[in-house]
């Protein structure tokens, strides 16, 4: 049976986790990339998360007992359990399951109730619409049915792209708030698609949030599903929109971002007039907004972590037309000590109803901890990897470097429902090809660019590509071409001209091998009880 | 954000075909020593979304007005087959030294934009534009 | 292509000068391609030169390479000092001549 609210331990309780030194009379709430996870799951943060040109040693690039000193958290803790893997296990079975949108509802409603929900704003950076079965096969509608109940008042999309340019466009309609990205544009004009900025009013002050969607989409997912649109940063366009903002009063201007936090940190270092960014797509949790100076001030750079785990409160005091103070909290959101709204659980229970055959599937059980997060591969991956190279008869399997996707304490039955928040996109197809040694190290060498280009705008977020088979070493001070050394197959270097077999999922062309989340079903089925060690395909990181 | 370099030597990846480059630039825009200069402003994506159609829009901030203009921005890709992307004759009739096209780029390439000014002068600037396999993400 | 040629051009009033964006569907071969079925070369068919006239006077002209991409798209600025029209012009190698134009107000 799930345990009960006095489960967990110490001194941390539904009060502790509303505790806020109240500051000025707006506040702004944020949530980013739920991954459609209206129940609670479990989450374990990364171990490995390597910051380059510059990033090491700060957020988000800390992890662990790093982590918990550059904070000043105690181990063993509440926030310990939240923000690190440090006793992953150990503080899982201790604190229960995180978020769950049931939970997240309670935890706004009391936020609203304290301080006046005309004086509170409720954004949400994106990638809402994707990461469970019920959001792929409803199309995002699940979601849209919960952020409208929970009061979502604006949002900045990613995944939500995946599901192709019509249905965005239908999904819009059926919001209650707007969906704001001024970096997307056609591609026969160049001009702006969806609304660039919403002006609020609350708590007496004009706030702007200017919609900033994922600038890589057209590269990191299929650009065919939505052919008609370009993206990219576009820095000097948030400056225009700012400069616009504050033309029309505004008191208040946030980006609400989908760039990931070490776009964003280069971002307010070089634009002026930003107050906050509201961050989202790297699911970095970081308790503590980092300062960043501009040539004209200072920008609050916020990045609110993943799959509903937490709610971001800032209080914001406004004084002569401008923000003058604040307070921030990264609020855990630790389902067993939050009652779950009536209202959202009655409508998770609707959505989920037609579906539970599916969903509630058992399909093996896990003896071990299967998790994704983390810059190489995570034991899920490793799960999938194997599944792909047994299923597929491949001898090398590639897995996307995806941030979303839960995790599973050892003794935890292997659902579909788990499978699926690993697993549930809109190109979910295998395919099985031969590739010679060179082309598997420059598909490599190419993400690993993406992910340690000493250059933030040239960062795609995500995680290096997971492997199955392969075992490589790393040089992350090197450039494109240069990192990826020592790969070997069962034991032997990997020739440059012989040819592999090869599989994976998620291709950015079209392939009809059957849905990856079979193929994991298969495999487990057969295995029945998973056990995995993590850290074999990694041989060194030079 | 790569603009500085084009006298020096190239950025990035993209080294190789820069003397084709230059002899290509040579012929279109006139043999005359080229100058580094933030005036020249190109926005190009950092990294391509499609390597078949790479918007590029090239910016001059120089006056526009009759006897001291931008008389003509040329635009060359080092990496491709044929450097030369191409040439955009101005007037003080556009009051604005601005020009914008799609390119298609097969590989990561350095873009370079030369402006010729009414007095003859050549003024340049250079970016780094990369294509990729794409895919992942968080 | 059927519609090769077909054109759109819009302009934009900013202050005192005017943005131009034109476009026109064209293959913009280069001929170095080949057609991957029968291995033949596929022949080059390109637009070569562009032109842009504002009230009878030539304000804009292009010189393409092999780079620019299908279904061209440019985009250049005019100082619209007076109402009009803009008159665009492409030229290809195949003697190909299309135009289109837009109101300036
Ligand atoms: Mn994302
Ligand atoms: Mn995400």
């Amino acid at each position: 049976g799930a345990p009960g609210l006095l489960r967990a331990a110490g001194k941390a309780s539904f009060d502790e986790l509303l505790k806020f030194n109240n500051k000025g009379k707006l506040t702004l709430l944020h949530f980013t990339d739920c991954h459609a996870q209206l129940l609670p799951v479990y989450f374990r943060e990364p171990d490995t998360n390597i910051g380059v040109g510059g990033a090491a040693g700060n957020a988000p690039h800390i992890t662990g007992k790093d982590f918990l000193k550059h904070f000043g958290f105690q181990p063993g803790g509440v926030e310990a359990y939240a923000y690190t893997m440090t006793d992953y296990v150990k503080l899982a079975q201790e604190f229960g399951p995180v978020g769950g949108f049931a939970h997240m509802t309670s935890l706004v409603k009391a936020i609203r109730d304290q301080r006046g929900a005309d004086n509170v704003l409720l954004l949400d950076s994106g990638d809402t619409w994707q990461g469970s079965y019920t959001s792929m096969v409803t199309k995002g509608q699940d979601m849209i049915d919960a952020c409208n109940l929970l009061g979502v008042e604006g949002m900045a999309p990613h995944w939500e792209f995946t599901y192709g340019a019509e249905q965005v466009m239908a999904n819009i309609e059926k919001l209650n708030y707007p969906f704001l990205a001024h970096n997307v544009v056609d591609t026969e004009w160049e001009e702006p698609v969806f609304k660039a900025f919403e002006m609020y009013e609350k708590a007496g002050t004009k706030i702007a949030v200017i919609g900033q969607a994922f600038p890589y989409s057209p590269i990191a997912n299929p650009r065919r599903m939505f052919p008609k649109w370009s993206m990219g940063i576009q820095e000097d366009a948030v400056q225009e929109r700012v400069n616009e903002a504050r033309e029309q009063g505004a008191q208040v201007v946030v980006l609400l971002s989908h760039n990931g936090m070490d776009v964003d940190l280069k971002l307010a270092s070089r634009v002026v007039g930003l107050d906050v960014i509201l961050g989202g797509h790297t699911h970095d949790a970081v308790p503590q907004p980092t300062q960043v100076k501009n040539p004209e001030g200072v920008t609050l750079v916020c990045n609110s972590g993943s799959n509903t785990k937490f709610l971001s409160r800032m209080d914001i005091e406004v004084a002569n037309g401008r923000m003058t103070g604040w307070n921030y909290r990264l609020i855990p959101v630790i389902s067993n000590l939050i009652p779950a709204d009536k209202e959202m659980a009655g409508l998770i229970e609707k959505i989920r109803a037609p579906h539970l055959k599916e969903i509630n599937t058992v399909v093996g059980k896990t003896d071990s901890l299967l998790y994704r997060r983390g810059n190489f591969n995570g034991t899920f991956d490793d799960l999938i990897c194997n599944a792909l190279n047994t299923q597929m008869e491949s001898e090398v399997s590639l897995s996307p470097g995806f941030r979303w996707g839960v995790s599973l304490l050892p003794g935890q039955d292997i659902t579909m429902d788990a499978i699926y928040t690993q697993t549930a996109i809109t190109y979910p197809n295998t395919y099985r090809r031969q590739m010679t040694g060179e082309q598997i190290k420059v598909i490599l060498e190419d993400v690993a660019d993406n992910l340690f280009n000493p250059d933030p705008y040239r960062q795609q977020g995500g995680d290096m590509v997971r492997v199955g088979g392969l075992r490589y070493k790393i040089a992350l001070g090197e450039s494109i071409g240069k990192r990826i050394s020592a790969m070997e197959l069962n034991g032997k270097a990997v020739e440059p001209n012989k040819q592999y077999w090869v599989s994976g999922w998620a291709s950015m062309g079209e392939v009809d091998g059957p849905p990856v989340w079979d193929v994991v079903k298969k495999h487990v089925q057969e295995k029945k009880r998973i056990s995995i060690e993590p850290g074999y395909n990694l041989k060194g990181i030079v | 954000a790569i603009a500085a370099g084009f006298v020096g030597a190239p950025v990035g990846a993209a080294r190789a075909d820069e003397a084709k480059s230059m002899e290509s630039i040579k012929k279109y825009m006139g043999g005359d020593a080229i100058t580094d200069s933030p005036a020249v402003k190109i926005d190009a994506p950092i990294i391509a979304e499609n390597g078949a159609v790479v918007p590029i829009k090239v910016e001059v901030d120089h006056p526009m007005e009759a006897g001291n203009y931008i008389e003509s921005i040329g635009v060359f890709v080092d990496n491709n087959p044929t450097p030369f992307a191409g040439k955009y004759v101005l007037s003080p009739a556009n009051g604005k030294a601005y020009v914008s096209a799609r390119l298609k780029i097969g590989k990561t390439s350095n873009v370079r934009a030369i402006a010729r000014t009414n007095s003859g002068k050549l003024i340049g600037a250079v970016k780094e534009v990369k294509v990729t396999i794409g895919g992942c993400g968080g | 292509m059927a519609s090769i040629g077909k054109a759109k051009v819009k302009v934009k009033k900013m202050g005192d000068v005017a943005e131009v964006k034109a476009v026109i569907k064209h293959p913009m071969e280069t001929g170095l391609r080949k057609n991957k079925k029968t291995g033949e070369k596929i022949p080059a068919h390109y637009i070569e030169t562009v032109e842009g006239k504002y009230n009878g006077k030539t304000v804009f002209q292009a010189e393409w390479g092999a780079a620019v991409s299908q279904n061209p798209f440019v985009s250049f600025y005019i100082k619209a000092d007076a109402p009009g029209e803009l008159v665009m012009t492409w030229k290809d190698n195949k003697g190909g001549v299309f135009t289109e134009s837009a109101k300036v107000k």
